[in-house]
Order: structure tokens, then C-alpha cells, then sequence
């Protein structure tokens, strides 16, 4: 059989296969050639060896962007999980009107970033107004403001991912846990979050490769206002490359180090919640 | 028991009656906001429109104008619709094909796939939009080439998760029966994978839909724009935006998304759940 298949590999894998390299395989290598060069388009690259990568570290700018990247991804991952897990437990209750709230919850999921960024823009600048300050004013400002607008949009969908691995939970062994005399606490202890360690695995890898390489909301609700203080690394890079001129290389640097940074980051937390994982 | 639960259940149930309300509150203050002045809407964004303040469809007509909201509407939706279909029908095959057909080539295909799920788009954005603009990817047509090579990873991967659970039996007999290995994709393997197409569909309209930095770099901004482009496109240099306009354009967005949420609600809550487990 494999050999009658094999025959038809333009039909079934060129178009992919040739997609893919032009979106992808080609993009990423010249990307890393890149890196090495200093240009403006593709074709005047001029090979410059590791200058730009040593530049990196010399931006405060990036480095600043590094640190409130980080420090807005673990809140973020923090309070998304804990609040998502706690309405899935909530919501499997069957109380009276689950399923509207579960609509409710999951809706900003579907409206774009630039459109949810211009949208909290209006609420939370209106709230600051009555202080008389702005989303701008300072960076704390919109740290929260985008720690907030965050929650609003994942929470649902961390939420519904919960539900289904809590509804996946065999009655018989939350029964078994009551009989052997378990309060409730011990059953969410000692039953219900490890057999949901499965839906945690993907929950804090969607929420954390999600907080890393936000870029959407950053862009619609500061810009990176006041002076390139509210500023992640997606937008730092993206403002490199087209902001600064003669920066392209540098921008190539530091998007190569983001990579490998994000690259790191879900390996490792995958290793990480899989070993916690139970077998069924 | 069940008299304290009954209490505790209703309680509960008030609570999220109240956070639901409150979940909504930003998408109805942006609609309060889009029949009001301008002027009051950056000062007073609380306030309910009246009398002076209120301008009734001016800034939705407004917003239209200066964005070419429709137009970009109308791209959105070509480039959404048509990019999801050759993303489903193309790595579909190609899915069963690297399943299929066990080799260095099909198994390191399949390897970076996975891997291009973990590349942020920052890494290729530069070469991809010199790449496109080459070849002449440059349109609303050209960007569906584009969407179905940097989406291939994510559904190629899905897709052969779901082959592998598909028993070579059934393939096997249609083939004695002559068919040839294209009729067996469409007519015995393709049906099967219908779930999977549904999950598959759904992630990448979230994805194509919404996307705003691809589309960016890689469109002829003069000719065509997409929804979120048009949205940001109201940001004018240096923070001024045009509020009115601005709140007009954006229940102009949120509208078509809800409805289309309301209407397929139950397959878009299904596909991303299956998409979390195999994921």
C-alpha cells in the first residue's frame, strides 16, 4: 500500500511542503543568517558576525522589555490558572445557568486583540480619569491594565479546558475517596487535581507561550507608552525593525534570542507538569 | 445536604449572574459610547448619551468612511475563509501521506512541524514579508499561501494525531477494491477526519480572523487592509485617535463575532477543547 501512496507524494505533500517553506523553513533560516548581517532588505546583507548580538545587551530598552515580559507572564500565568480553575470547579456543580455563563466567559476569546486593546483603552482610561490619570501615566498602569485585559480574554478559555478534564474524572473515584472518609478538600487534593494534571499541562502552556509572545493587546492599549516603559519584547523587536533605522540587524538578534528564550520556556515547563502527570 | 447545597447552588448562581454582567460591562460601554460626541467620550465615558451628546450613527458613518470598514470586512472574510479551506484540505493530505508513507523525509517533515509550533512569528516576520513581496504575495490571494505555511504546523500535527487512530484495515480493503490512494483520501479517510477538520477550522478562523501583524507586513496597505489593520490604522501619529470613529469601527468589528459565536457556539467550544487535549 505504502508504495501506491507514494507515488501520489506531489499530489498529497508538494503544495503543503512548498507553503511551508516559503512561510516557514526558508523565513526562519534566512532569519538566522540574518541575525549575523547588517541590512535593510534581504538582499544587501552584509555579513558583520556576532556585533549585533552584543548590541542586544547594550539596548536598555530590550532588557527592560525582558524583565516586564517576564514579570507580566508569571502574573498573568498565575491568575489566569488559578481563576480559570476555580470557575471550571464552580461551574460542574450543575448549578442554574452554567452554560450561559460559560458562553459569557468564553466570548472575548473570539474578538481580536487590536479590537480588545481599543476596548479596554476606553474602560480603564475612563476609571483612571476620575483620578486624573491615564493607562499612560505610568508603566504600573498598564502592566495591570494589560494584566487585567488578559484575564477578561483567557479566563474563559483556560476555564472551558478545565471543565472538560474535571467532567473526565471517573465518578467511582470520587466516590471511592467519600467512602474512605476524604473531606473535600482531600478530594481536590488528592483526586481532582491530579487527574486534571493533563488539562494544567496545557492550560499553563497555552497561557505562558501566550503571555510571552503577546503583541496585539500591547500595541492597541499603550503602545509601549510612556517612553517605551510599558513596552514587551514582541512589540521591543517588532519597533526595531521598523522604527529604528539601521537597526534591522539587531532586531534580527534579538528575535533569535526570543525564540530560543520561548523555545526554552515550553520544553522545560512541559517536562515539568508532564512528570506530574498520573497515569489512568 | 441538599437543602445547604440548594442554598450555596443559588448563591453561586447570583454571584456569576453578577460577574457575567460585569464580564460584559466593556463591550457595553464601548457601544453606549458609539452614539455619543467625541468630545464626551474621552471625558465622560460613563455617562449615558443625551441631548447634547448624543449623535445617533454618526461616528459608525464616520468610522466607515475613514477606515473603508466594509472593504476590509470583505477582505477579512476572503482571506479567512479561503486560507482555512486550503489549510484544511492541503495539510489534511499531507498528514496522511507522512503517516502513511514512514521514511527519513516524511518523519523529519513531521518534526518540523512541531517545531514551527514554538516559533514566535517575530523570528520570521522580516524575511517572510521580504519573501512575500518577491514572489508577489503581496495580496489578499497571496496571503492565503502565506497563512497555509506558517499554519501548516499546528494542523499538520493535529491531523496525523488523528490518522494514527484511524485503522489501516479500512484503507487497506478500499484499495483491493481498486480505488486509487486520491480516492481513498477523499472518499474513505476525509469523512473520518471530519471532527478534526471541524477542530482544526475553528482554531485557525480564531487565528486568521483576529491576526494583525502578518496581514500587516505583508499586504499592500494602499490596497487592501484587513478588519484589524483598520483598526489600528484609526490610531493617527503620536496617540491621537478619533474616539468617535474609533467606538463606531469597534462595535462594527465585535457585532459579525458574536453572532457568528451565538450561531456555531457549540462546535467552537467542542473544537477547542478537542484541539486542547491533542495539543
Amino acid at each position: 500500500m505504502d508504495k501506491a501512496i507514494k507515488r501520489y507524494f506531489p499530489v498529497f505533500v508538494l503544495p503543503t511542503l512548498a507553503a511551508f517553506t516559503m512561510g516557514f523553513i526558508a523565513p526562519f533560516l534566512v532569519g538566522v543568517y540574518l541575525s549575523f548581517c547588517k541590512f535593510t532588505t534581504i538582499n544587501d546583507a552584509k555579513f558583520v558576525g556576532v556585533v549585533n548580538y552584543t548590541k542586544v545587551f547594550t539596548d536598555a530598552t530590550f532588557v527592560h522589555a525582558l524583565w516586564y515580559t517576564a514579570l507580566f507572564t508569571i502574573v498573568s500565568v498565575v491568575l489566569i490558572n488559578f481563576f480559570a480553575f476555580v470557575a471550571a470547579m464552580l461551574l460542574t456543580r450543575k448549578i442554574k445557568g452554567t452554560n450561559l455563563f460559560r458562553t459569557v466567559f468564553f466570548m472575548p476569546n473570539l474578538i481580536g486583540g487590536i479590537i480588545l486593546g481599543y476596548v479596554w483603552n476606553l474602560l480603564l482610561n475612563g476609571i483612571l480619569l476620575q483620578f486624573n490619570k491615564t493607562l499612560t501615566y505610568s508603566s504600573v498602569y498598564g502592566f495591570w491594565g494589560l494584566v487585567i485585559l488578559m484575564c477578561w480574554q483567557q479566563i474563559g478559555y483556560m476555564m472551558i479546558i478545565y471543565i472538560a478534564g474535571i467532567q473526565n474524572i471517573p465518578g467511582d473515584l470520587v466516590e471511592a475517596a467519600k467512602i474512605d472518609g476524604a473531606n473535600s478538600w482531600d478530594i481536590l487534593k488528592n483526586v481532582t487535581i491530579p487527574m486534571v494534571m493533563p488539562s494544567i499541562t496545557i492550560c499553563t502552556f497555552l497561557t505562558l507561550t501566550n503571555g510571552f509572545k503577546l503583541y496585539d493587546q500591547n500595541l492597541a492599549l499603550t503602545n509601549g507608552e510612556p517612553s517605551n516603559m510599558s513596552e514587551m519584547l514582541a512589540l521591543n523587536i517588532t519597533n526595531t525593525f521598523y522604527g529604528r533605522a539601521g537597526w534591522e540587524g539587531v532586531g534580527q538578534a534579538k528575535a533569535v534570542i526570543f525564540f530560543i528564550l520561548v523555545a526554552v520556556i515550553a520544553l522545560a515547563q512541559n517536562r515539568f507538569t508532564r512528570s506530574k502527570e498520573v497515569q489512568q | 445536604m441538599s437543602e445547604k447545597k440548594k442554598t450555596i447552588d443559588n448563591v453561586l448562581t447570583l454571584i456569576f449572574s453578577l460577574l457575567s454582567l460585569l464580564y460584559l460591562f466593556p463591550i457595553a460601554l464601548v457601544v453606549i459610547n458609539s452614539f455619543k460626541k467625541k468630545a464626551y467620550i474621552s471625558k465622560r465615558p460613563f455617562s449615558i448619551p443625551s441631548g447634547k451628546s448624543f449623535v445617533g450613527f454618526e461616528n459608525y458613518l464616520n468610522g466607515i468612511e475613514k477606515t473603508g470598514f466594509f472593504s476590509a470586512f470583505g477582505w477579512t472574510l476572503f482571506i479567512t475563509i479561503f486560507s482555512v479551506a486550503a489549510i484544511i484540505l492541503c495539510t489534511s493530505m499531507c498528514a496522511w501521506y507522512i503517516s502513511r508513507v514512514k521514511n527519513t523525509f516524511t518523519n523529519m517533515l513531521y518534526y518540523l512541524c512541531l517545531f514551527s509550533m514554538i516559533v514566535p512569528f517575530q523570528m520570521v516576520m522580516f524575511p517572510l514579508s521580504k519573501i512575500a513581496n518577491m514572489l508577489g504575495l503581496s495580496t489578499p490571494w497571496g496571503l492565503i499561501v502565506v497563512y497555509l505555511g506558517f499554519g501548516a504546523g499546528l494542523s499538520v500535527f493535529m491531523f496525523t494525531g488523528f490518522v494514527k487512530s484511524i485503522p489501516l484495515e479500512i484503507e487497506e480493503a478500499a484499495m483491493i477494491d481498486g480505488c486509487t490512494p486520491i480516492h481513498t483520501f477523499f472518499d474513505v479517510v476525509l469523512p473520518i477526519m471530519k471532527p478534526t477538520c471541524v477542530t482544526v477550522a475553528i482554531l485557525q478562523t480564531m487565528w486568521i480572523w483576529n491576526d494583525y501583524l502578518l496581514p500587516y507586513l505583508t499586504l499592500n496597505m494602499k490596497k487592501y487592509k484587513t478588519i484589524s489593520i483598520a483598526v489600528q490604522y484609526l490610531r493617527g501619529g503620536y496617540g491621537s485617535i478619533d474616539m468617535g470613529a474609533m467606538m463606531g469601527v469597534l462595535v462594527l468589528a465585535i457585532i459579525p463575532i458574536v453572532i457568528f459565536y451565538l450561531a456555531c457556539q457549540k462546535y467552537i467550544i467542542e473544537g477547542v477543547v478537542a484541539g486542547a487535549v491533542k495539543g
